[in-house]
């Protein structure tokens, strides 16, 4: 291999790494509503999308990149205690594809009324990362991404591990009869899954439309890389699906970038969506349930 | 004063009732065993007292009705249950799952503390405490579901057969470990076993169940000189 190709290589695997991060925070979204619904939530994409028209918004109206962001999380987080407080509390028993009719329905719902709001014309969105981060092997806002992605996910796995009110959504996502027992209301520890999975689907959203654009359409594209990272790592795993995204983004760009070409990248998700659900269904870091009948 | 006066309480799983007008007592500071054969309805009597399952009647704790309260509500007035089946937070450490049983209290110094006197009654958890509790053994999962309800400091403990699964040498030492919680920090018990001797032996008061009803009850020593009782329940 010549030092050029090497260099393509490298600058191409850690492109991948960027937007991979996002797939990663995406696929962390997802899994969370899993782990506590048993079910895909396919509308987290146009939910992201939608927080982040929000973050537009208070841009236009002249708030600082920095306070537009931290208001556009807030927001991210109360949209998704909303939705799962008055959307999906009441369909809790429905059958399973009640529940993911109401997704669709929410998916078809949030587009239209950004794009009813917002219009369907595509919008620039700003990346808050300086000149300063620029080096040879990345741009600002790939690096910029890449450390936004690790610090979201860094606070989240200390939430989780070392907080009584993680401790108590981790519970009552895995085994709420005894979580009821021990005074957790499981009820709200859900909505605050929701929330959570909502506010880092808005951080995503912020990072991803600097490169992808901003149009009510922009999370299709991501949505599918993200299941294919949450199904790589595994649909149950929190930390498989991490990993799962950042694979996912190195393969996509170093496959699109020497291999098959830029537009079939998106099949590579497909393909790692079909290869994963017939050769090892659990995923990478899965657990394999048995159940005897 | 009783802790826990229950009148005409009935349960239904769906159509089929279960729970045909009980009537009970529990004094303050007592220890209550609730016997009867499979399917009699002691399971369903716990179940009823937390509202997991679809109750009527008059439930008061403390003099409080109770009856229409959330389960969360119930647990946190003071009332722990050890559940049939364990409940086990199978994918958390056995840490981890007494942590969760103090989830209502906020006294953190004292509940470090009760969770150092957890390891001193099952020391095995100790050695456990980083272990996921779905790899435990099954009577280390039942010590670990008593552990987690006395994690709440409770007023009255809910105890559905905590000697199913275990050696008859760890039932003896279970209930040696109850006798003094009950004895030292005056935790009322109400106790649901198969094993009427044992039950028997630890209770002050029990009442004997059919098909959803109380047909007998009285002092231990009565109950236990019973002379039905002992031929259906006790095998002597």
């Amino acid at each position: 291999m010549t030092r050029g190709t090497m260099e393509a290589l490298m600058h191409q695997v850690l492109a991948g790494l960027a937007t991979g991060g996002i797939y990663a925070s995406l696929a962390l979204a997802l899994v969370m509503i899993y782990q506590a619904t048993h079910l895909v939530n396919f509308a987290q994409g146009e939910m992201a999308m939608f927080c982040t028209y929000i973050a537009w918004s208070f841009l236009n109206a002249g708030f600082g990149y920095l306070p537009a962001f931290l208001l556009t999380v807030a927001f991210g987080f109360v949209l998704g205690v909303v939705i799962e407080r008055v959307v999906i509390r009441p369909v809790e028993r429905a059958p399973v594809l009640s529940v993911v009719v109401v997704f669709i329905g929410l998916l078809v719902i949030l587009n239209s009324l950004a794009g009813w709001i917002y219009t369907y014309t595509i919008k620039p969105f700003p990346s808050p990362f300086p000149e300063a981060l620029a080096n040879p092997l990345m741009s600002p806002h790939e690096l910029g991404s890449i450390l936004v992605t690790l610090v979201v996910l860094t606070l989240l796995f200390l939430f989780f591990r070392f907080t009584p009110l993680g401790l108590a959504m981790r519970a009552a996502a895995q085994n709420p009869e005894s979580s009821r027992l021990v005074g957790i209301r499981v009820g709200w520890m859900l909505a605050l899954g929701w929330g959570l999975a909502s506010a880092i689907g808005a951080v995503a959203g912020m990072m991803i439309a600097p490169v992808v654009y901003l149009d009510p359409n922009m999370m299709g594209g991501i949505l599918l890389y993200a299941f294919a990272a949450a199904l790589l790592g595994g649909i149950d795993s929190p930390g498989g699906a991490v990993f799962g995204g950042f694979l996912v983004g190195v393969l996509e760009n170093v496959l699109g970038a020497f291999v098959i070409g830029n537009e079939l990248k998106l099949a590579v998700a497909l393909v790692l969506i079909i290869g994963v659900l017939v050769v090892r269904p659990s995923g990478l870091f899965g657990r394999v349930h048995v159940s005897r009948v | 004063m009783a802790l826990l006066d229950v009148k005409g309480l009935h349960a239904s799983y769906g159509a089929t009732r279960v729970l045909h007008g009980l009537d009970f007592s529990l004094d303050e500071g007592s220890i209550t065993t609730l016997l009867g054969a499979n399917g009699a309805g002691k399971t369903t009597t716990l179940r009823a007292l937390c509202a997991m399952v679809k109750t009527a009647g008059d439930i008061r704790f403390g003099g409080e009705p109770i009856g229409a309260r959330a389960t969360e509500d119930i647990v946190r007035m003071g009332i722990a249950h050890v559940p049939d089946g364990r409940g086990t937070f199978a994918n958390l450490t056995t840490e981890e799952n007494l942590r969760l049983g103090a989830y209502t209290r906020k006294d953190r110094q004292a509940v470090e503390a009760d969770l150092e006197r957890m390891y001193g009654y099952f020391p095995r958890l100790r050695e456990r405490r980083a272990q996921q509790a779905g790899t435990l053994s099954g009577g280390e999962q039942q010590m670990l579901a008593v552990s987690r309800a006395l994690m709440l400091r409770p007023r009255l403990l809910l105890l559905d057969e905590p000697s199913f699964g275990l050696a008859p040498l760890v039932v003896k030492e279970l209930f040696g470990i109850l006798r003094t919680v009950n004895e030292k920090e005056k935790v009322s018990m109400l106790l649901v076993e198969q094993n009427a001797a044992m039950a028997l032996d630890l209770a002050d008061r029990a009442y004997l169940l059919e098909t959803g009803r109380v047909v007998l009850s009285g002092s231990s020593r009565d109950i236990q000189g019973d002379d039905a009782v002992r031929r259906s329940y006790l095998g002597y």
